[in-house]
């Protein structure tokens, strides 16, 4: 009987010789972060708060709003859930343009000026950053965003060809975070158009091979409030986190209606 | 156990001010906006013909006097051009305009008078020019008195 070998396990802690490996210090900068304050319960004019902070080069706005509320003003209101892109939580008008404030880094951004963050736009604002996204999500509601099949539940899963989800590939990466409708100029106006976001939901039914409801949906697009209100100022495009051709989805499903009626 | 209840969209919890009033219109806007892109692309090369005929061919721009126009509308090929050309680019500048005012105006009321000032100033200068076009007399009588050019026929 022979007894097992063991192998001696890694050391837990490797003493670098100084100067190996490592990025170096991260380096820090000021910046100055205004924020778009309202809070109905104290005053019904919004106004700007701002605050002086050192963040570092891997900061991105979601951290130095984080350092506001943690560090000097607790009362700070915005949205964040995931922090990291994918859940669509904080969108804000950062700059003047709607970015996630979590894919954002503040070095990107010009420091030598205030770093200028509101709520976005078209939205009725709650407190703060937040507002209330129920128009947005009924607009979202009403293109139905879910598979409509007629034929028989099948046994297995239902086949598609690679072609097939090549074609509406681009608009399953939608996370609902409102950047693209609330840049809209169109939405701004009255708040009555479906908005870049419902008309991409529906666009990613509408070209699935596997859905049967895309006619039901180029109808409920057809409105007076639907894809025609688009006047392709590819605002919702550059808008879009998710890196979204909004605007060219947006033409597919006019191309589609037009297809069907003319 | 009875199914639950799906609230219809834009039933619930929302600012009336999103509330969408009154149904879509058939494909109007389909129609619209359609007509738009087309009568854009033909209104490009009306123009700028129009253009080159009155300012640069010819005479230039020193050519275009009463006489000119006459001249031009003697012919129906230009009698035709400029009425399509009327016709489209007066649609075509009115849908733009509906479709800024539905855009900006506020207030049902204000969107109301404005549409029906620009509808009613639409039909005004359609029919009008359509008028000038096919009743335009280079050597009308006036009272009886001839107001002869040197282009009209001796009386």
């Amino acid at each position: 009987m022979s007894t097992p070998t063991v192998e001696k396990e890694p050391a837990s802690k490797v003493e670098l010789a100084p100067g190996v490996g490592g990025g170096g210090e991260i380096p820090t900068f000021d910046v100055t972060l205004r924020v778009r304050r309202y809070n109905p319960e104290v005053s019904d004019e919004a106004h700007w708060d701002e605050w002086k902070l050192t963040m570092y080069g891997t900061d991105r706005v979601l951290d130095a709003l984080h350092k506001v509320k943690w560090e000097h003003d607790g009362t700070v209101s915005f949205r964040r859930s995931c922090a990291h892109g994918v859940c669509g939580s904080d969108a804000m008008r950062i700059n003047g343009r709607n970015r996630l404030a979590c894919k954002t880094l503040l070095k990107d951004l010009d420091t030598s000026k205030p770093i200028l963050v509101e709520p976005i736009k078209g939205l009725p604002v709650e407190k703060d950053l937040i507002v209330d996204m129920e128009p947005f999500f009924q607009s979202y509601r009403e293109i139905m965003p879910f598979l409509i099949n007629r034929g028989h539940e099948p046994t297995r899963e239902r086949l598609q060809s690679a072609e097939e989800r090549e074609r509406f590939d681009d608009t399953t990466k939608c996370i609902l975070c409102a950047a693209c409708t609330s840049s809209c100029p169109v939405f701004w106006t009255d708040g009555q158009y479906f908005g870049p976001a419902a008309i991409v939901n529906a666009h990613r039914f509408i070209f699935d091979s596997r859905d049967d409801a895309g006619d039901m949906r180029l109808e409920i697009l057809n409105d007076k409030e639907g894809v025609w209100r688009c006047r392709t100022t590819f605002n919702c495009t550059e808008a879009c986190p998710r890196g979204i051709q909004v605007t060219q989805a947006i033409a597919e499903v006019k191309q589609a209606i037009l297809s069907r009626k003319v | 156990m009875a199914a639950p209840i799906v609230e219809s969209p834009r039933s619930g919890r929302i600012s009336p001010q999103y509330r969408r009033s009154g149904g879509s219109r058939g494909n109007f806007e389909m129609f619209a906006w359609l007509f738009m892109r087309l009568s854009g692309v033909v209104l490009v090369v009306l123009i700028f013909v129009h253009l080159y005929m009155n300012l640069i061919d010819g005479e230039g721009i020193e050519g275009v006097d009463f006489g000119f126009v006459a001249g031009k509308w003697a012919d129906p090929l230009w009698q035709v051009w400029d009425l399509v050309m009327l016709w489209l680019a007066m649609l075509h500048g009115t849908n733009g305009v509906r479709v800024i005012i539905n855009d900006y105006a506020e207030k049902d009321s204000t969107r109301f008078w404005l549409k029906n000032v620009l509808y009613v100033s639409t039909v005004v200068i359609i029919v009008l020019g359509t008028l000038v076009i096919f009743t335009f007399d280079p050597c009308p009588v006036v009272n009886g008195v001839p107001h002869v050019a040197d282009y009209c026929p001796a009386p």
